[in-house]
């Protein structure tokens, strides 16, 4: 019979640890199929957060670096300066990426560093059990907002793509969704275009993936991507906020 | 070796780096390394070698993590500020067993300080400035030419024992100029690094850099395993110099910068007819207890002489163990003591006041 359906090569097989629902297994999936289908898993490199992907080092088939937290951009620098013929990329959730590690991430962009980062927004902080996210929407209940987040007190949600699209390294950023199969394949594309444009040297490549945790939002997986939908792609418009290859129109 | 040349010690310190093999160095602003930086700076594009200046501390030892994982020799500098930012990837690089090479150029603290030579950063280099069971080989030139030999080592033993190597100086040995000569570059093998996250290109299984571990039993046999190296390390590495010691009637201890001043007033004290010698510990971690277990019986004192408020003197009772006095001379804040200073807190321990 013929194989219509695999697990890509370049993820390990073994089971993941995340909860029932959670949609960080399917982005390891697209970012595993990206690897897979440009054919570079022998020269990837990637480096894993401190958060809920804490041990997405166990699951990418290829060398793998745990980082510190938030410091991922700058220990991927670090790996791609060495070895700039090399494919590096991170993986970050929000409270890495856009609250302790903000410097790492807005410095790695302007200085056009050429390596992909994965950014997952869930709106939260999973791994330590649901507290308020840079990310975190105006009104959302966490356990750490527990009157839902007060803009007054606990200050504006942070929209990654917009403020890195104003960085003059940034190649490519592109804001995506896993809540529905037809925004899955164009979070595909977009995380396989990410890794494309490092290929080709043009520069700091990012796809925020819109992600969903049921457990700490305390809703049902199909909840979850209603919420999603309803709140999170208002808030935080899906498209592409910058694409050098397409300004440049080569 | 190569001819002598007149250098200052951070940029001495600099060459004698890239001539060791170190392509890599990630830094951030600040005084009293500059010219080490700004030489780096100069020289590393020319050598197809990376220079970074990144956008703090924390993110340039995170980038020498990065470059370490990936096989690389690597170099990052500060001074005393600057190196506790570093402590928490210091501490990653220490639990992930890699090699590099960390510059501290001590100035006067705590807080911003001061920017003038000090020795206050002994307890955070030597105990364990970051988070954790671990040790960093600490190595403390007295002279330009002694950073430049030591340099080329430490590269060598951060590769030897996968650990990170920690050289201190401070604002005087990195400013002023000494005639040196580099040892010659052929000299230099760096050793194959199996365990480096450089890509599988399909040919072995997957590497991972990693000091995580989320059984404890599993941590504790990976700590267990680091110290049996640091054992090693503490039998094959410790470097010491001793000076006059097999008359002597009083030791000063005293490391770097102002071992130098002590040898001044120890030829002071001898012409006075005191018999005086020094133990000048090189390696600061590991500690060469045995030369001061050596001595402590059979001394009448030890003067331990510090740029700081005292922090080498615990190593020095701990190594002496009760079996003769300790005394502390020091200045802190940036302030060095001369050698007349010495020589009065030396004769006052001798008389016993």
């Amino acid at each position: 019979m013929e194989k219509v359906f695999e697990r890509p090569k370049s993820l390990s097989d073994i089971p993941l640890h995340y909860c029932p629902g959670c949609t960080h297994g399917i982005i390891h999936r697209l970012v595993a199929q990206a690897i897979d289908e440009l054919g570079i898993e022998g020269k990837t490199v990637g480096v894993a957060p401190v958060g809920c992907a804490v041990f997405a080092y166990n699951y990418f088939e290829c060398d793998m670096i745990e980082a510190s937290h938030g410091r991922a951009p700058a220990v991927a620098t670090g790996v791609k300066r060495a070895l700039p013929e090399n494919v590096v990329f991170t993986y970050q959730g929000d409270g890495d990426l856009a609250a302790i590690g903000t410097a790492e991430t807005v410095h790695a962009a302007s200085r056009g560093e050429n390596i992909t980062v994965i950014f997952v927004n869930n709106a939260i902080y999973g791994m330590t059990g649901g507290q308020m996210a840079p990310t975190t929407l105006e009104g959302q209940v966490t356990q750490t907002s527990p009157y839902g987040r007060d803009l007054k007190t606990q200050g504006h949600p942070v929209k990654v793509c917009e403020l890195l699209s104003n960085t003059g390294g940034a190649a490519y950023l592109e804001r995506v969704s896993v809540d529905s199969v037809p925004n899955i394949k164009k979070a595909k594309a977009a995380i396989k275009k990410a890794f494309q444009y490092q290929i080709e040297g043009r520069g700091f490549s990012l796809v925020e993936v819109l992600s969903t945790c049921p457990t700490n939002w305390g809703l049902s997986p199909e909840e979850a991507v209603k919420w999603l939908r309803e709140n999170m792609i208002p808030f935080y418009p899906l498209g592409v906020y910058k694409d050098k290859g397409a300004e440049n129109n080569d | 070796m190569s001819e002598k040349v007149l250098m200052k010690g951070n940029e001495a310190l600099a060459e004698a780096a890239i001539r060791s093999g170190c392509k890599m160095f990630f830094g951030y602003p600040i005084t009293p390394q500059t010219e080490l930086a700004a030489y780096m700076a100069k020289k590393m594009p020319k050598i197809d070698g990376v220079f970074l200046q990144a956008e703090s501390e924390v993110a340039a030892i995170n980038m020498v993590y990065g470059a370490a994982s990936a096989g690389k020799r690597v170099m990052t500098s500060s001074s005393s500020p600057g190196v506790s930012l570093k402590q928490e990837g210091i501490s990653y690089i220490a639990g992930s067993d890699l090699p590099c090479v960390i510059v501290n150029i001590v100035r006067g603290g705590p807080g911003l300080g001061g920017i003038q030579p000090a020795q206050s950063d002994y307890f955070q280099a030597v105990k364990g400035g970051g988070h954790g069971d671990y040790n960093l080989i600490v190595l403390a030139p007295s002279s330009i030419q002694e950073i430049v030999d030591i340099v080329h080592d430490a590269f060598d033993i951060a590769d030897k024992y996968r650990m990170p190597v920690m050289i201190m100086g401070d604002g005087m040995l990195g400013q002023m100029m000494e005639p040196i000569s580099f040892p010659d570059a052929d000299e230099v093998k760096i050793p194959e690094k199996p365990y480096a996250t450089n890509g599988t290109q399909l040919k072995r299984k997957k590497n991972i850099v990693n000091s995580l571990y989320i059984e404890p039993s599993e941590l504790e046999k990976m700590v267990f395993e680091r110290y049996e190296r640091y054992k090693k390390v503490e039998e094959n590495e410790v470097r010491v110099e001793e000076y006059k010691l097999d008359d002597a009637e009083y030791v000063i201890a005293a490391y770097g910068t102002i071992a130098r001043v002590a040898k001044t007033a120890i030829e002071k004290l001898r012409a006075d007819g005191v018999k005086v010698g020094l133990i000048r510990p090189i390696t600061l971690w590991p500690f060469p207890k045995a030369s001061f277990e050596n001595v402590a019986g059979k001394v009448k004192g030890i003067l331990t002489v510090e740029m700081s408020m005292g922090q080498m003197v615990e190593d020095v009772r701990l190594s002496v163990n009760g079996k003769c006095p300790v005394d502390f001379y020091g200045r802190t804040g940036g302030m060095i003591p001369t050698p007349d200073e010495i020589c009065a807190a030396l004769l006052k321990m001798k008389e016993g006041k």
